[in-house]
């Protein structure tokens, strides 16, 4: 492949592909990401699919999507805007339209382009560049789906199989356009069908014949250059958040030398948790795939009284359902950490979209005074390093922890430079080995409050938790008034105290300004983004963004009290400015908050700091 | 199971804490049994671990001297799962009544029957809601009369045999709480079983549906409205052994019958308890008064994979198949790239 002399060179770039859901978006948009990321780029992808697995063929509905954003330099999110789309149908066109820049590229599959296709796209017209106005971008009608058929003709398969493999023949232009190699893709055809020696000639073949029309396309076909840039050394890996939540855990419990348990039931978008975990058995996990949410928790702390690294994993709705299981791990005062892949509600809500309107869920949803430690990863590759934490402090701290992350970082996914096990802390738990004279199973340590972890099986500690507010010394049943109050004192302060065990919370830019732009979790890489981009106009903006959410962190109301003004930027109707009105009152908070089921974009936070700025 | 010499007896069993079940509640004497039948096993105290969800039997827990968790309600069989898989060693009771286990817990009573996870249930079985005073359970009699049916229910009622067995169960017996010396043997037995064991005990509330089960415990009539099973035994029962059940094949039901003129004992069925067809078993815990005598012992008792050591057999043998040994080779492992 040499490179293309008249080719643009840009600092990043977005695509999107988009079809049907059964054309293979997603694995065409992984396939284009895994190359950008061998080559040295760094990216940022964003998979947008339906909820149905097989939706009405041709609609709007079943649409799927895979955005990717490759960049010279750090790249935060899969960016807002695509410079390329592809439209493998008429739908696909009708839903991403919105989402290409002013002049950006359009590719179609020509051929999905009948009467039929875009009637049930919504056309009403035979010409949808005009009916539409989309004369503004480049657009390039390639007959994808017949050159696909030709270029397979000789080969003795079904239509339907030649059909299945158009996506290839999209990914082998986009080669072109990105002067990528092929080389990594076809490997990939290698392994996958290792026994089916047609399917990978047949892939490469298409792969080759997308790659051939580009160039010979040239006259219209934009050329970019995404050169790789300056990135760490080390080794590399792709990673979404659902498997660094997965691997995460499996690195508390080797840290801490127990075996993990998952006691979970399917959700849409923490599923791939479970079935993460439930592939390694290879390090002794134990996965258990519950009759309902319920017993997904339960299970898990039955595992965790029985002295396993227990969690659960769930989405808004389990977490409901897990809420009264929540507060017996509170009274047991046993270690447990429950995974809430948040997504759009109420009720069943929108399954696959994003959201993080669980916060007030995680925080106050149980009956009682019912405390838990409540943290969120911020990005797909440090959900490893929050579940991680999340786990330790479960066990060290012997409480349970909500560890929040979304749709978004779920299923997004970046290079992760992958760390070695020998820079994570070890885990200590705090197991009673045997008995000694003067023990109690609600003794506490003085620094932590946390009790001792006296694990089943060991002789001489036999003794009973339960759901019944508990002796705050021998944990036996007591309905005494202010034994009541103080352990109800008691279970707030222990959680209050992982604060003198959590970093403090830092500021992105200058600690002092003129607006603090405030947020936490998944939000990150957009927020980031976009006050970097006003930092570097001069304007005195910073960011200061919360994975440590319960307790926070101890110098919150310092860090908040050096701007003259903060806003609050939630995927949701403003749940954390209202907890930190609770928490810290002596500010004012703004708002600004979008619950469309998608992520913020760039644009609209730039422009909306930059009004701020300016009042 | 390790055995160990100790030699351990009822009240090592007993904890420090008060007994509040109500004066002449059938609990107190199942208890009893089971702290007398536990020491047979021969199994060291620190490696029992009773679990329980809510209501008066789910007290349980409190008064024993062992590893216990009172858990939430319906709750226990999916925490005591739990315990049993992580914790294969330990002997599990989940300690329930008819609420906590056929109502808000059917969900996971089915499922923990289903999967075979070893562990021993105790369901006391009274017919109504005691704790919170006298409603009608799943139990509970066509038209009982409690108080949330002053009129009469107009519900059918599970009957636990028939749920275990409809959930592929391989362990089901019955007892009743003023037969200790049964209770006890039963006990063992279903402790003994590798699986899910369901062990029914009819139980008496003396405040809230007394003399539910009278007809069975009446001294006069007991033996001839009840059948005690066992295993390679023919099913004669009665006070004076006169009595018998045979299988009436036309009609596809038990059938009882008098010895004596028409019948002898060799007309009689043997129980077979290890008979993985459950139709005779359905039949036989099926049995109401005053139609059939209510069968009690242990009904059905079928060896079976369980579901804890399957789990750890899988977790064992792809660990000794696997290349990838700890975190660190399986953050490598796939594709990697270097920079």
């Amino acid at each position: 492949m040499s490179k293309k002399a008249d080719a643009i060179e840009k600092e990043d770039v977005v695509i999107r592909f988009s079809g049907d859901s059964g054309d293979g978006m997603q694995l065409t948009g992984t396939l284009f990401s895994d190359t950008s990321a061998f080559i040295g780029n760094d990216l940022s992808t964003f998979p947008d699919y339906p909820a149905e697995i097989r939706a009405p063929q041709g609609t709007i509905g079943g649409v799927s999507g895979f955005q990717v954003h490759v960049g010279k330099t750090k790249v935060k999110t899969p960016g807002d805007y695509a410079d390329i789309l592809i439209a493998m149908n008429p739908a696909a066109l009708k839903a991403n339209e919105k989402w290409v820049k002013d002049g950006g590229t359009i590719i179609l599959d020509e051929d999905s382009f009948d009467e039929k296709g875009l009637t049930k796209a919504g056309f009403k017209t035979d010409d949808p560049i005009k009916e539409d106005k989309l004369d503004r971008f480049n657009i390039i009608k390639a007959p994808i789906s017949s050159l696909t058929k030709e270029a397979l003709k000789d080969m003795g398969l079904d239509p339907k199989s030649i059909l299945r493999s158009k996506n290839m023949f999209a990914l082998g232009m986009v080669y072109w356009i990105f002067d990528r190699p092929l080389s990594y893709t076809e490997d990939f055809f290698e392994t996958k069908f290792k026994k089916k020696p047609l399917v990978i000639e047949a892939n490469k073949k298409v792969l080759h014949a997308g790659y051939n029309y580009a160039e010979t396309m040239e006259h219209m076909t934009p050329s970019y250059m995404v050169s790789p840039g300056k990135i760490d050394k080390g080794i590399y890996r792709n990673i979404n958040g659902n498997i660094a939540t997965a691997w995460g855990f499996l690195a508390a419990a080797e840290k801490a030398n127990l075996e993990l348990f998952c006691g979970s039931y399917p959700i849409t978008p923490a599923t791939e948790i479970l079935q993460e975990l439930s592939k390694q058995k290879n390090l002794g996990v134990k996965t258990f795939q519950a009759e309902d949410e319920i017993a997904g928790i339960c299970t898990s702390i039955g595992a965790s009284f029985a002295g396993n690294l227990a969690i659960t994993t769930t989405s808004g709705p389990g977490l409901a359902l897990k809420s009264e299981a929540i507060g017996l791990a509170v009274m047991t005062e046993l270690p447990l950490v429950v995974v809430d892949v948040q997504r759009g509600g109420p009720s069943t809500g929108l399954p696959t979209k994003t959201e993080q309107s669980d916060l007030m869920q995680a925080l106050y949803g149980r009956n009682g005074e019912s405390p838990v430690v409540v943290i969120a990863a911020s990005s797909p590759s440090n959900c490893f390093q929050y579940a991680f934490t999340a786990a330790k402090i479960a066990i060290e701290h012997m409480t349970p922890v909500i560890l929040l992350s979304d749709g978004f970082i779920a299923n997004g996914s970046v290079p992760w430079k992958i760390p070695s096990m020998a820079e994570y802390p070890t885990i200590k738990p705090p197991i009673m080995t045997e008995e000694t004279k003067d023990w109690n199973p609600y003794a506490r340590d003085a620094e932590k409050l946390a009790r001792k972890w006296a694990i089943p099986g060991t002789k001489g500690l036999e003794h009973r938790v339960g759901g019944l507010e508990k002796d705050e010394l021998k944990g036996s049943v007591s309905h005494d008034p202010l034994n009541h109050q103080k352990m109800v004192n008691i279970r707030e302060e222990k959680v209050q105290r992982v604060n003198k065990f959590i970093p403090k919370l830092e500021v992105e830019g200058k600690d002092s300004g003129d607006l603090l732009v405030v947020g936490w979790g998944g939000t990150y890489g957009h927020l980031s983004t976009a006050v970097s981009q006003l930092q570097a106009e001069g304007k005195k903006i910073s960011l200061a963004h919360f994975n440590y959410i319960k307790p926070l962190p101890e110098n919150t109301a310092e860090v908040f009290s050096k701007f003259n003004k903060i806003v609050v930027c939630e995927i949701n109707m403003g749940q954390f400015a209202n907890y930190l009105r609770m928490t810290k009152p002596d500010f004012t908070y703004l708002q600004y908050n979008k619950v469309q089921g998608l992520p913020f974009t760039i644009v609209e936070l730039v422009e909306h700091f930059q009004k701020l700025l300016e009042e | 199971m390790a055995e160990n010499q100790t030699i351990l007896t009822a009240k090592d069993f007993k904890s420090d804490q008060e007994v509040r079940w109500c004066p002449g509640c059938g609990d107190h004497a199942i208890m009893n049994a089971i702290q007398r039948a536990l020491p047979e096993l021969k199994i060291p105290k620190e490696k029992f671990a009773f679990i329980s969800g809510i209501g008066c039997s789910s007290r349980f827990p409190y008064y024993m001297n062992t590893y216990g968790f009172h858990s939430i309600h319906g709750r226990a069989p999916a925490i005591a799962s739990g315990v049993k898989v992580t914790n294969p060693e330990l002997s599990v009771w989940q300690i329930t009544g008819d609420g906590d286990a056929l109502a808000i817990g059917g969900n996971h009573f089915i499922h923990v029957v289903r999967r075979n996870v070893d562990i021993n249930i105790v369901l006391f079985n009274n017919e109504i809601y005691g704790l919170t005073k006298g409603q009608y359970s799943p139990t509970s009699k066509f038209g009982a009369i409690t108080k949330t049916s002053p009129y009469g229910t107009v519900e059918h009622p599970f009957h636990p045999g028939e749920l275990v067995i409809g959930a592929q169960g391989k362990f089901f017996a019955r007892s009743i709480d003023n037969n200790l010396k049964l209770s006890q043997e039963i006990f063992v037995e279903a402790a003994r079983h590798k699986g899910a064991s369901v062990v029914e005990v009819l139980q008496n509330c003396v405040i809230y549906n007394d003399k539910t089960h009278a007809a069975l415990t009446d001294r006069e009539h007991k033996e001839d409205r009840t059948i005690i099973l066992k295993h390679g035994e023919p099913m004669i029962f009665g006070k004076n052994k006169d009595k018998g059940l045979i299988l009436d094949a036309e009609n596809m039901r038990l059938k009882v019958v008098e010895l004596g003129k028409e019948y002898s004992e060799k007309d009689i069925l043997v129980h077979n308890a290890e008979n993985e067809n459950p139709g005779i078993h359905l039949m036989l815990a099926n049995m109401r008064y005053p139609d059939y005598p209510v069968a009690f012992g242990v009904i059905r008792n079928v060896k079976a994979r369980t579901y804890d050591q399957s789990v750890q057999e899988q977790v064992d043998m792809v660990k000794s198949k696997s290349s990838i040994k700890n975190v660190d080779d399986l953050l490598r492992s796939g594709t990697t790239w270097e920079i």
